[in-house]
C-alpha cells in the first residue's frame, strides 16, 4: 500500500514524439534531438520506487525535468511512455474518472506559488478538495478547521489568503493537500518562494508533520540543502534523466559521477555526513583484562597511532590509552593498565548517526580520538581529528594530513 | 469586371427574408415582448419610485460593505445626488416618458447581448480554435459603421424597437465576448492547475474557479455593452426605436436646436448614471464565499 513504481516513464514535448524517442533510445543528447526534431525531452527512461512513507526528493538544475517527472503522477501532464503504479493501478492508463479520483482521493499536490483561490477564505481553499468531492458544507469546514490547526494556522480561518504572508499562504496550500487524507503529496518546490528564515522553518515542519500523517512525499527542489534535509532518498536529474537515486549520505560520499559531484562539492556537509561514515570500523583496541603496555605500545605502532581505545571482555568501551603512559608503565614494570587509563569521564564517545559538525566541538582540549559505539555501549568504530578536519573543510584525510605538514609558517 | 460583394449580401439577406420568415417572426415576436415588458415595468411605476431606485442603487454598489460610514458616503455620495438631480432634471423638462423608453431599451439590449455573449466567450476561452474564428468576426462586427446593420435589420426584423435591439445587440456583443475570454484566459495557471490536481471536473473548474476569478473583468465587459448600447440609442430610432434618441432624431430632421439639445442632454445625464453604476459592479473588496 502507498509504494509507487515507475518504469521506463519518458515525456517528449512536441510534435515529432515517436521519432525523438526512437533517437533518444539510440543514445542521441537532449540537444541535438531539439535540433532535429523540434521535440523537447522532459523525462527520459526513469525508473524509481518511491516506499510508503518516505519523503523522496527530486533534485536537478532548472530545466531538468523535475516538475514534468512530478506532474506525471497526477498527470498534469500525459507521459508519451511508461508506467506509474500506485496500489497495483497504472496511472498512466487511467480514463479520466479514473484520474479524478485518485487526484481526488489519493493524491494531492503543493504548488510553488500556493495556486490559492484569492477570492476565498483559508478554510474555504483547505476545505476545496472536499468540496470537488461534493462533501457537504459542515463536514468539510470542520475536516478544513482540524486541519488549519495542524499546519499552525488556527485563528486565520476566516480570513481571506491575500492578506497572508507567503509563509502563511504556503501553510494554506499544504493544509489544502492534507484535508482530503490522500496517501500521497506532491510538493513541487514549495518552499522555494519563501524567505529563507521561514522556508527553514517549513522544512522542519514539515519532517515534523510527516512524523505525524506518514503520506509518502514527492518533493522536488533544485536547492541541495533542502534536499539533503528532507530526502530520506534523493534522485538527482540532469537532461531529463536520473542520473543517481541514493540516500543524502551515499550522494554526498559516493556521487554517481562528475555531474553529480559537481553539485555536491559546496554544500555544507558537517550537517549530513556522520561519525559512522568517517570512522575507522573495527578499530585496534586494548582488552583491558589481558593486554599489558607491552601489547598497547606494539598495537600503536603498527597502526601508527598515539591513542588507543580500551575495551571489556565484551567489547564495551572504557576509555583510552597514550603512547608515553604505556611508555612509562613499561619502563617502571607497571601492569595495570586501568591505573593509566583516561576513562569515560575525560574521553568522548559518540553515536553513528552523530553529524560531523556536532563532533567538531569535542575536539577542543582533547587531544585523544573520538570513540563510536552503539547503543548497547560497544566500540565500533573510532574517529580520528584529520577526518573530521577533512569532512568540514571538503577534502580527505590524505590532504589535511599533508596540510598539516606543509602548512603554517616556518619559523 | 466588377466583383459584386454587395449583390451578394443583398441576396442572401432577401433570401432569409422570404424563407426564413417564421425564424425572423419568432425573434421579433421575443425581442418585442422582453422590450414592452420592461417599458411596462419603468413606465407604470411613479417617477419618484423608480429615481429612489437608482438613487439607492447608485448609492449601494460603490459603498458595499461600508454603507453607512464616511467612505461610503464618499464613495457613493456624490453619484447618488448626482443621479436624483438628473432624473428629476429629466422629469421637469418633460422627458420622463422617452427617458423610461431609452432605458427599457438599453437593458433589453445589453441583456440580450450578455445573455449571447457571456456564454460565447466561455467557449472561446476553452477552445483555441474558437477563439481564432470569433476574434475577427469580433473586429468585423465592431469597426463596420453601425449604420449599415439597419439595412438588413429593416429587411428582416420591419420598423421599430426590434430592428433597433438587434443592431445594438450585433454592435455592443463585442466586449461581452472578448472580455469574458479575456478574464478567464487571464486567470493564473497555477490556480487552475491547482483545481484541476485536485480532481475538479471541467465544470467544477469553470465555477468554482475561472468565472469567479474573472468576474471583475467580465463586469468590465457588463459596463462596455451598456454604454455602447447607449450610443445607440439614436441610430436605432432611425428605424423607429422610441426614446430619447428618436427625439434627438427629431430635432435633426426638424433642425429644432432646442428639442435635440435637451434630449442629447438627457442621454448624457443616462449615461453618466449607467456609467457609473455599472462601473462599481464589479468592485474589488467584494467578499465571496462558497
Ligand atoms: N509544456 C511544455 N512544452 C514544451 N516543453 C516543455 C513543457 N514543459 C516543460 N518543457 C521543457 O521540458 C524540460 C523540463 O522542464 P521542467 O519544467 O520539468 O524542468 P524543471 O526541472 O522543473 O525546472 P525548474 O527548476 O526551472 O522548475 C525543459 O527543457 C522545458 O523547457
Ligand atoms: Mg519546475
Amino acid at each position: 500500500m502507498g509504494d509507487i513504481h515507475v518504469k521506463n516513464l519518458n515525456v517528449i514535448f512536441g510534435k515529432r514524439k515517436k521519432e525523438a524517442l526512437r533517437l533518444l533510445n539510440q543514445g542521441e543528447s537532449k540537444a541535438s534531438i531539439l535540433e532535429k526534431t523540434g521535440c523537447t525531452v522532459g523525462v527520459y527512461d526513469a525508473n524509481l520506487e518511491i516506499k510508503q512513507g518516505e519523503i523522496f526528493v527530486v533534485m536537478g538544475l532548472s530545466g531538468s525535468g523535475k516538475s514534468t517527472l512530478l506532474r506525471c503522477f497526477n498527470r498534469l501532464i500525459d507521459p508519451t511512455s511508461g508506467s506509474i503504479v500506485l496500489d497495483d493501478k497504472d496511472i498512466v492508463q487511467c480514463n479520466e474518472a479514473e484520474l479524478r479520483e485518485i487526484r481526488r482521493k489519493k493524491m494531492t499536490m503543493v504548488f510553488q506559488h500556493f495556486g490559492l483561490l484569492p477570492h476565498r477564505t483559508v478554510s474555504s481553499n483547505v476545505g476545496f478538495g472536499l468540496e470537488i468531492q461534493g462533501i457537504d458544507y459542515e463536514t468539510r469546514r470542520k475536516k478544513a478547521y482540524e486541519t488549519i490547526e495542524t499546519v499552525g494556522l488556527k485563528g486565520y480561518e476566516e480570513q481571506m489568503t491575500g492578506q497572508l504572508s507567503g509563509g502563511m499562504q504556503q501553510r494554506v496550500g499544504l493544509a489544502r493537500a492534507l484535508a482530503t487524507d490522500p496517501e500521497v503529496l506532491l510538493m513541487d518546490e514549495a518552499f522555494s518562494a519563501l524567505d529563507p528564515l521561514i522556508r527553514n522553518n517549513m522544512q522542519d515542519e514539515l519532517i515534523l508533520l510527516q512524523e505525524k500523517v506518514n503520506k509518502t512525499i514527492l518533493f522536488i527542489t533544485h536547492d541541495l540543502d533542502e534536499a539533503l534535509k528532507l530526502g530520506d532518498r534523493i534522485a538527482i536529474m540532469k537532461d531529463g534523466k536520473i542520473v543517481q537515486i541514493d540516500t543524502p549520505e551515499n550522494i554526498l560520499t559516493n556521487p554517481a559521477d562528475d555531474y553529480v559531484k559537481a553539485f555536491v562539492e559546496n554544500v555544507d556537509r558537517g550537517e549530513i555526513i556522520t561519525a559512522g561514515s568517517i570512522m575507522f570500523e573495527n578499530p585496534a583496541s586494548i582488552r583491558i583484562d589481558h593486554d599489558g603496555p607491552k601489547v598497547a605500545l606494539r598495537k600503536m605502532r603498527k597502526v601508527g597511532v598515539t591513542s588507543l581505545p580500551v575495551v571489556d571482555n565484551k567489547n564495551n568501551f572504557l576509555g583510552f590509552v597514550k603512547d608515553e603512559e604505556m611508555a612509562y608503565m613499561e619502563e617502571n614494570n607497571l601492569d595495570k593498565i586501568s591505573e593509566y587509563m583516561h576513562s569515560k569521564e575525560e574521553v568522548r564517545a559518540v553515536n553513528p548517526d552523530t553529524p560531523v559538525a556536532d563532533l567538531l566541538p569535542l575536539f577542543l582540549d582533547n587531544i585523544y580520538n573520538i570513540a563510536v559505539i552503539d547503543n548497547d555501549k560497544k566500540l565500533i568504530g573510532v574517529v580520528v581529528h584529520s577526518s573530521v578536519i577533512g569532512e568540514m573543510i571538503g577534502t580527505n584525510r590524505e590532504k589535511v594530513v599533508q596540510l598539516k605538514e606543509e602548512g603554517g609558517l616556518a619559523l | 469586371m466588377k466583383l459584386d460583394i454587395g449583390k451578394y449580401v443583398e441576396s442572401g439577406v432577401e433570401w432569409l427574408s422570404a424563407n426564413a420568415s417564421g425564424f425572423f417572426d419568432a425573434i421579433t415576436t421575443g425581442i418585442d415582448a422582453i422590450v414592452s415588458a420592461m417599458q411596462t415595468v419603468f413606465l407604470a411605476s411613479p417617477f419618484w419610485l423608480t429615481i429612489i431606485f437608482f438613487a439607492v442603487l447608485s448609492y449601494y454598489l460603490p459603498a458595499r460593505g461600508r454603507l453607512f460610514t464616511k467612505e461610503g458616503w464618499k464613495a457613493g455620495g456624490g453619484i447618488s445626488i448626482f443621479t436624483v438631480l438628473g432624473l428629476l432634471l429629466l422629469y421637469f423638462m418633460g422627458y420622463w416618458e422617452e427617458t423610461m423608453q431609452t432605458i427599457a431599451l438599453i437593458l433589453a439590449s445589453a441583456l440580450l447581448a450578455l445573455v449571447m455573449g457571456i456564454p460565447l466567450g466561455i467557449y472561446a476561452a476553452r477552445n483555441d480554435r474558437a477563439e481564432t474564428i470569433i476574434r475577427p468576426v469580433l473586429d468585423f462586427m465592431q469597426t463596420m459603421p453601425a449604420f449599415v446593420y439597419l439595412i438588413p435589420a429593416i429587411i428582416l426584423f420591419s420598423v421599430g424597437n426590434v430592428p433597433g435591439v438587434v443592431a445594438t445587440i450585433v454592435f455592443a456583443l463585442p466586449p461581452a465576448v472578448r472580455l469574458t475570454n479575456l478574464g478567464i484566459r487571464n486567470v493564473p495557471a497555477d490556480v487552475v492547475e491547482a483545481s484541476r490536481a485536485f480532481g475538479s471536473t471541467k465544470r467544477q473548474l469553470l465555477f468554482k474557479v475561472q468565472l469567479p476569478l474573472a468576474m471583475p473583468t467580465i463586469l468590465a465587459g457588463v459596463n462596455q455593452v451598456i454604454m455602447l448600447s447607449l450610443s445607440m440609442v439614436v441610430i436605432a430610432s432611425m428605424v423607429g426605436a422610441s426614446g430619447l434618441g428618436q427625439a434627438v432624431y427629431k430635432g435633426i430632421l426638424q433642425a429644432d436646436i432646442g428639442l435635440g439639445f435637451e434630449a442629447g442632454l438627457g442621454i448624457v445625464v443616462l449615461a453618466i448614471i449607467l456609467d457609473r453604476i455599472t462601473q462599481n459592479l464589479g468592485l474589488e473588496g467584494v467578499k465571496t464565499k462558497e
